[in-house]
């Protein structure tokens, strides 16, 4: 072979791209299976379904079609009292009682009954809220079952989470998870409450009932003593309930840290204790050593899995100048090939916007990063004629006071920053109130822990993003929250330890 | 003729230097039988400040030194305690604890200091975990520390309560400011005397007098501090908490119209050390 041959170029050639145009469109492939919704959903009160008190109730609207679903119950501060009494009644005669070891095989049990109804569970997920079926078929359910099979096993293991000291269950702790993840939220919620000998108030959020009721009916044909589990529905008012009663002695919030203020602020004068996993900004770093097929992959998984919903969304790249053009190339041709669409078919990647409000807030400050000078890409493509969609959006000549580089946009919106030194990276990163999670994309694994260390996150993904698991601790530093969710941390945040 | 004394004037140690106030207030203190021993700084909102900014710069360095070298400036800390035990106890004493029960306070502060000692490269592997995840990553979880503590100290045992607050915060690399205990701040004040000399870097613990009506409302707002670890009263502990709402900060405290047994052995240890870090998970790939 020549020598010049040899010579590697300096940049990279620009990949080859595929243009099929119109020649070679899908199918639509909708999952079919029946997701068996109720016309109406009562409260989970004591092991049976019950109606509010004052018997109001709301449609829960499928962000894909703006058609009703289903008509959920609005618990006011009455049957918020009777879901805490029940509560506090199981605790007292039932679940404090109770051997270790039994609480684990009712979660066992749990986390089997979730399995054979993950197609179901999978189905009305998607319709409540938006996200494409094969996220919710291929992560949130089994993710949800995950988190009881790990949990069931520590109920009768917890002495090893604090040696020498002793530990008890709070009593009655009080969940308020948010629309982005309804029944895996509810998981990272429950199991572990449940594995700690606590029993459980829980407020799923207004427009994402379906599955926390469902998970109900889940609890009664597992046999799950009557008031260990149960799930209140209704707006904030609710939730304040929830989090004020006097019966409730812990209170885990997950949602957006004006609201975890407003909690924090209502309960400045109790000694409930409390864990909060709230918003994020993070970075997604990617160094010029990085193989750049998989960050842009995983970049674009960062901020587009589940319509950039998540709160640890990579909604900021940071890109090395020297790939950055390369970078963002290969990002435009990627998110050309996005599929915007009906959440149910299973190769849509980015389903609907949750709600018109989400929808409304994404508008907003995409307008407000176009008004400040930066420029807006989106891959063009036709949006469904009903419902609420949002195209893949990325955001070039950012900068860092921009309000789409500091404020949460919670939606598919990527906004892309430069650097030249790993030191600007992390000065960059860490330049935010918020410390939830970063990734960083490079070939050297010095560099990772390097990065590991100095950025200020409570969860670091290197050259990947968006991975979970119940064994592995989740939570922010900063304004993203305080307590731990997953693994042997989260656990011991629901026990009293003397 | 018999010799004139030295009186002493005590200060605060705060940066790694002895200051007055910066508003020039000080405080009359007196001995258990009422008669006047000194004046002592009676510090400002200002003077938080100031300290907090000194622990902000020394507690990034103090955090990178290896868990070994912590634990011998620690340890270093509880030989010049040990050296001037005798001093520490006479200023137990002042405020009309008993001889023999202060002795035992001083006592129990030195071994207290001991015991954090050998904590500093142990607690992480108690602490922190490796995550058996399904997937090919290697996910661990370790601590972090999380800047800079405000510490508020207890009125009673005045020597052993204040360091069972700054102890596991120090620990594990923080920087820490701290509000003596308003009734006998004496022996904290002489604290600092000997922290001066323990190779602890400047800056990393930082000690104030002064009226705790005056400093709490100040520790409660000061966006620097991310945790406060401390003794309050409900009052107090309302005012602490409104004020964490605004940076999402952690509070770690305790009441104090519940007596405390501060010599209990459930008054130290790693879960005291785990109320004041971070947990870190990062995620590395394994592969080729």
């Amino acid at each position: 072979m020549p020598a010049a041959a040899r010579k590697t170029p300096a940049r990279p050639n620009p990949a080859r791209e595929l243009v099929f145009g119109s020649l070679w469109e899908y199918d639509p492939a909708p999952e079919t299976a029946d997701p068996r919704l109720k016309r109406r959903y009562d409260l989970f009160i004591n092991g049976r379904f019950v109606p509010p008190r004052k018997g109001r109730y709301l449609p829960s609207i499928n962000p894909a079609t703006e058609a009703r679903l289903a008509e959920i119950a609005q618990a006011d501060a009455s049957d918020v009292d009777a879901a805490c009494k029940a509560a506090h009644k199981a605790f007292t005669q039932v679940w404090s009682r109770m051997p270790g070891q039994e609480r684990g095989k009712y979660l066992y049990r749990i986390a089997r009954l979730l399995q054979d109804h993950a197609r179901e569970l999978a189905v009305a997920e998607t319709l409540d809220g938006g996200k494409p079926i094969k996220e919710s078929r291929d992560f949130d359910v089994p993710m949800a079952a995950a988190h009881f099979f790990y949990h069931a096993g520590w109920a009768d293991k917890l002495e090893h989470l604090a040696s020498g000291r002793s530990l008890a269950p709070h009593g009655v702790v009080g969940q308020v998870i948010p629309w982005n993840f309804p029944l895996l939220m509810l998981a990272w919620k429950i199991a572990p409450a449940l594995a700690a000998g606590n029993c459980v108030v829980l407020k799923p959020a207004e427009t994402t009932s379906i599955t926390a009721l469902k998970f109900g009916e889940i609890c009664q044909e597992a046999g799950l003593p009557d008031g260990v589990v149960n799930i209140v529905s209704g707006a904030g008012e609710t939730g304040a309930a929830v989090v004020r009663h006097p019966l409730v002695s812990k209170v885990a919030f997950t949602g957006s840290t004006e609201v975890g203020r407003l909690i924090l602020r209502s309960l400045a004068d109790t000694e409930k204790k409390l864990t909060l996993e709230l918003g994020g900004k993070a970075a997604n770093i990617v160094f010029e050593d990085a193989p750049l097929d998989q960050a842009v992959e995983g970049v674009v998984n960062g901020i587009f899995f589940n319509q950039g919903h998540v709160c640890c969304a990579g909604s900021r790249l940071l890109v090395q100048e020297g790939v950055a053009d390369e970078v963002f190339a290969r990002l435009k041709r990627r998110i050309a090939v996005l599929r915007v669409g009906d959440p149910l078919d299973k190769n849509t990647d980015l389903g609907a916007i949750h709600s018109a409000e989400q929808l409304d807030k994404i508008n907003e400050l995409v307008k407000s990063g176009v008004e400040e000078g930066a420029v807006k890409h989106d891959n063009g493509c036709r949006l469904p004629a009903k419902g609420w969609f949002f195209r893949p959006t990325l955001f070039t000549g950012v900068s860092m006071s921009h309000r789409i580089a500091r404020e949460e946009i919670f939606g598919p919106v990527l906004s892309i920053l430069t650097f030249r030194t790993l030191e600007e990276a992390v000065e960059k990163a860490n330049n935010t109130r918020y410390g939830l999670s970063a990734g960083v994309w490079t070939d050297k694994g010095s560099r990772i822990l390097k990065m590991s260390t100095l950025l200020k996150a409570g969860v670091v993904w290197a050259n990947t993003y968006h991975k979970f698991d119940p064994t592995s601790p989740f939570g922010g530093f900063k304004e993203s929250g305080f307590g731990r969710e997953g693994g042997k941390q989260g656990l011991l945040d629901y026990l009293k330890v003397a | 003729m018999p010799r004139l004394t030295i009186t002493k004037t005590p200060k605060c140690y705060v940066g790694g230097a002895f200051i007055r106030s910066e508003s020039g207030r000080v405080t009359e203190l007196k001995d258990a039988s009422g008669a006047f021993f000194a004046n002592i700084p009676r510090c400002s909102r200002k003077d938080l400040r100031n300290a907090v900014e000194a622990a902000a710069k020394a507690g990034p360095g103090w955090a990178k030194r290896t868990a070994f070298n912590r634990g011998q400036i620690l340890y270093r800390l509880a030989e010049m305690m040990e050296s001037r035990n005798g001093e520490l106890t006479d200023a137990i004493a002042l405020g009309g604890a008993s001889r023999s029960s202060a002795a035992r306070e001083a006592a129990a502060a030195i071994d207290r200091v001991v015991h954090y000692a050998g904590w500093t490269d142990k607690y992480e592997q108690v602490l922190g975990s490796v995550n058996p995840v399904a997937s090919p990553h290697f996910s661990f979880t370790v601590t972090e520390p999380m800047g800079v503590i405000g510490v508020i100290a207890p009125d009673e045992a005045p020597l052993l309560g204040l360091l069972s607050l700054v102890l596991p915060a120090v620990t594990s690399g923080n920087g820490v400011v701290a509000l003596a205990g308003a009734a006998q701040p004496y022996p904290s004040l002489l604290l600092g005397e000997m922290l001066a000399v323990s190779d602890l870097p400047g800056g990393v613990v930082n000690l104030l007098t002064g009226f705790r009506s005056e400093l709490i409302p100040a520790f409660a707002t000061h966006e620097h501090l991310r945790a406060l670890s401390g003794v309050a009263d409900p009052e107090e502990r309302r005012t602490l908490r409104l004020g964490a709402a605004e940076s999402i900060r952690r509070l770690h405290l305790r009441r104090a119209e519940e007596p405390v047994d501060w010599f209990a052995d459930s008054m130290q240890g790693v879960e005291e050390i785990r109320a004041l870090i971070e947990f870190k998970t990062t995620w590395h790939p394994v592969g080729a």
